[in-house]
């Protein structure tokens, strides 16, 4: 855990999101910031984040469809759902297509790391355990490792 | 659960409709009225129409029963009278033909003749031979009555006139009732003479004897001017005059009703003779021959006055019952329609808190992260004077922060529970957090609500916004009762069938007669505050998710409300 965890801050609310990237950076955390679904959808394309701080309402493509496109694509990047907005539905929908974790607006920093914290060392068993069955020559059950996220 | 499913769908056609045919009270009674009314009629006119055809018909067939007797036995005494006179008349008419004037007028022929004729019919008293001017010519008999002139007597013209003749009854020259019976004859050289025999009424008497009559019943002869021609038991003597005016002439037999000298009511069968002036009565007072049918009457009026109790008592037993099953049933309706009101309500403002809540959420989590971001500043920085109490400043504009995103979330809570779904929960939790809504006001009051939640509890299936909304309203309803710093007490077991949650409270408690009420809707003892919506709203959602509420109060020593709640739905949803 010695390199730096590689974080993509996703929200509309710009002055919301380039604080909570500050305070990351001083935390030793190296975060990007999109203000919405296009950019985050983008910027992924150049490199994927471990772990990737969503929120749900926002213009254009909106938090649940970023999610979706996002664990399509790089089934490994752990996404965190933080929004304002969420009702009890959004959560189960983002739980199902693969969240790592769901929380509502405000919330406390600490627990915002500690929940970053665990989704990076998620990701870190995944891609390692994965590349355990690739090398043993078991594509397919290094493909489920990494989805089976989406099932949860 | 039909309707309640319609008043769904059709809220608002429903409330409007329902405000304007708002049952009163006085509708109940006027339907009330109407039924049994009704009933009374449809039931009691055909019975008491029976009842008057059947006591005529009766009477009519009793009256029947006793008349027609009466009126044969008058018939037959009439013919044995008739046969009785038409004997005795040809007989006189025989030897008045058989005999010549000449051997008439000898007077021991007349004597032989006669004590024939007394021999062969009873009754004859004396016979006689009368010339034409009138002048007894011969007479055999107890009196001496020879030579007597009877030219200017009445039946003398008669019987010149009609040739035969059958006196009334009368005294005479003989001072007894008799009857004459007078034949004339004509001999072949032009010369009439009479022949005249007397009859002992006695005879009359024997003949009605002989229809031998109840010892109340009366029967006699009259002739046509009123005067008795035998005596009555009860209407005169004889030849006295008859103490009623005859009735209307028929030779048929008839029979009356009418009211006697005496007072009785009396059936008087008679019949006019044709050929003599006499009339045959006989009476029966009513009274005596309608015993039985007084008894019928009696059990006729009997039946038919308990036919009408009974009518009565069914028809208001009936009715109550269905006013009372109509009244259930609008109340039911009522309730219904009470709940689905408040609980879109209760929606509505929820959906409102939600839409705050949100809204509240975001800059709430930029003053969130602003100020986090200063502390952090902060911390790395080197001590200058102020830094402590900056930190401080910063804390506890994070701990406000804090405060306001519990109410955010409570308000979302709030909102996300007015959809009703079945689901499963943790009912300890549900209750503490139910408590939590109140804890501000209970501390303002120092009223001490403890919490004894069973950790075994099991989690149940069930709806948590409708629960929700029940320990609210019990918890509310303990908090008014309460004085400041008295104590309630929620207490959560595991029950056979599923919970047991108790609210108990020291409050003020309540009576009898209103611990008969608390469940029914608009019923409310915090005059003008409440909307005596809470605990009726409370009973149909825990008789709807399968559970019972009991309550147990003491006034002045405190209330316990008890509520049992099933495990599972499957009962409830069924």
């Amino acid at each position: 855990m010695s390199k730096k965890i590689k974080l993509l801050l996703v929200d509309d609310e710009e002055n919301f999101v380039n604080t909570l990237a500050e305070r990351m950076k001083m935390r030793d955390m190296g975060s990007e910031v999109a203000h919405d679904g296009e950019t985050a959808l983008e910027m992924i394309k150049d490199g994927t984040p471990d772990v990737m701080v969503l929120d749900l309402r926002m213009p254009g493509i909106d938090g649940v469809e970023v999610l979706r496109k996002v664990k399509k694509a790089h089934p490994e990047v752990q996404v965190i759902v933080l929004t304002g907005h969420g009702s009890e539905q959004d959560q189960e929908i983002c739980m199902q297509l693969g969240a790592y974790e769901y929380h509502k607006k405000p919330v406390d920093i600490d627990r915002l790391v500690k929940s970053i914290k665990g989704a990076y060392r998620q990701k870190m068993e995944d891609v390692m355990v994965a590349a355990t069955f690739a090398q043993a020559g078991d594509f397919d059950e290094a493909d489920k490792v990494m989805h089976e996220g989406d099932k949860k | 659960m039909r309707k309640l499913a319609a008043l769904i769908k059709h809220p608002l056609r429903e409330l409007t409709s329902d405000v304007d045919d708002a049952v009163s009270p006085e509708r109940y009674t006027t339907l009330r009225r109407n039924i049994i009314a009704l009933m009374v009629a449809a039931t009691l006119i055909p019975l008491s129409v029976m009842a008057v055809l059947n006591y005529y018909e009766h009477q009519n067939a009793m009256a029947r029963e006793i008349q027609n007797p009466l009126r044969v036995l008058v018939n037959k005494t009439k013919n044995s009278f008739e046969l009785f006179l038409a004997e005795r008349t040809s007989t006189v008419s025989l030897i008045a033909s058989a005999y010549t004037y000449a051997e008439l007028a000898d007077e021991q022929k007349l004597a032989r003749i006669f004590s024939v004729m007394k021999r062969e019919f009873e009754g004859f008293v004396d016979l006689g031979l009368i010339d034409e001017h009138g002048t007894q010519v011969n007479y055999v008999g107890p009196y001496a009555l020879a030579g007597k002139n009877y030219a200017d007597q009445r039946w003398f013209q008669e019987v010149r006139l009609k040739g035969k003749y059958v006196s009334d009854v009368f005294m005479g020259l003989r001072k007894f009732p008799h009857v004459i019976i007078a034949v004339q004859h004509m001999t072949e050289d032009g010369r009439t003479w009479i022949l005249r025999a007397t009859l002992d009424t006695r005879q009359f008497e024997r003949i009605i004897a002989s229809m031998s009559l109840e010892p109340d019943a009366d029967a006699f002869l009259v002739n046509t001017q009123g005067l008795l021609q035998t005596s009555s038991n009860n209407y005169g003597k004889v030849l006295e005059k008859l103490t009623f005016p005859l009735p209307p002439l028929t030779f048929e037999p008839t029979v009356l009703t009418m009211i006697d000298p005496l007072g009785r009511e009396v059936f008087l069968a008679y019949a006019y003779f044709p050929e003599a002036d006499f009339v045959l009565m006989a009476a029966k007072p009513r009274s005596s021959s309608l015993k039985t049918w007084y008894t019928v009457r009696g059990d006729l009026l009997f039946i038919f006055v308990a036919g009408v109790a009974l009518v009565l008592f069914a028809a208001m037993r009936v009715t109550d019952a269905l006013i009372r099953r109509m009244k259930e049933a609008e109340d039911r309706r009522e309730l219904a329609l009470r709940e689905v009101e408040h609980s879109q309500k209760l929606s509505s403002i929820g959906r409102l808190a939600a839409g705050v809540a949100h809204e509240v959420n975001n800059p709430l989590a930029i003053i969130n992260e602003k100020t986090g971001l200063m502390k952090d500043i902060l911390s790395i920085q080197p001590d200058f004077p102020a830094k402590e109490k900056l930190l401080v400043q910063v804390d506890s504009v994070l701990r406000a922060v804090e405060r306001c995103r519990g109410i955010t979330h409570r308000m979302l809570g709030f909102a996300r529970r007015m959809d009703v779904s079945i689901e499963e929960l943790d009912l300890t939790e549900l209750i503490r957090e139910t408590a939590g809504f109140l804890a501000n006001e209970a501390m303002h009051r120092k009223v001490d609500v403890q919490l004894d939640l069973d950790p075994e509890l099991p989690r149940i299936v069930s709806d948590r916004s409708q629960l929700q909304q029940v320990f609210l309203n019990l918890l509310n309803n303990a908090l008014a009762a309460v004085a400041d710093g008295g104590s309630i007490m929620v207490s959560a077991q595991p029950d056979e069938a599923g919970v047991l949650v108790s609210v108990k409270d020291n409050g003020c408690g309540m009576s009898d007669e209103t611990m008969k009420h608390i469940f029914e809707p608009f019923f409310t003892t915090k005059k003008g505050k409440g909307t005596g919506l809470g605990l009726s709203i409370t009973y149909g959602i825990i008789k709807r998710l399968g559970g019972d509420i009991a309550v147990e109060s003491t006034q002045g020593v405190g209330t316990t409300l008890t509520i049992t709640l099933p495990k599972g739905q499957r009962e409830a949803l069924a």
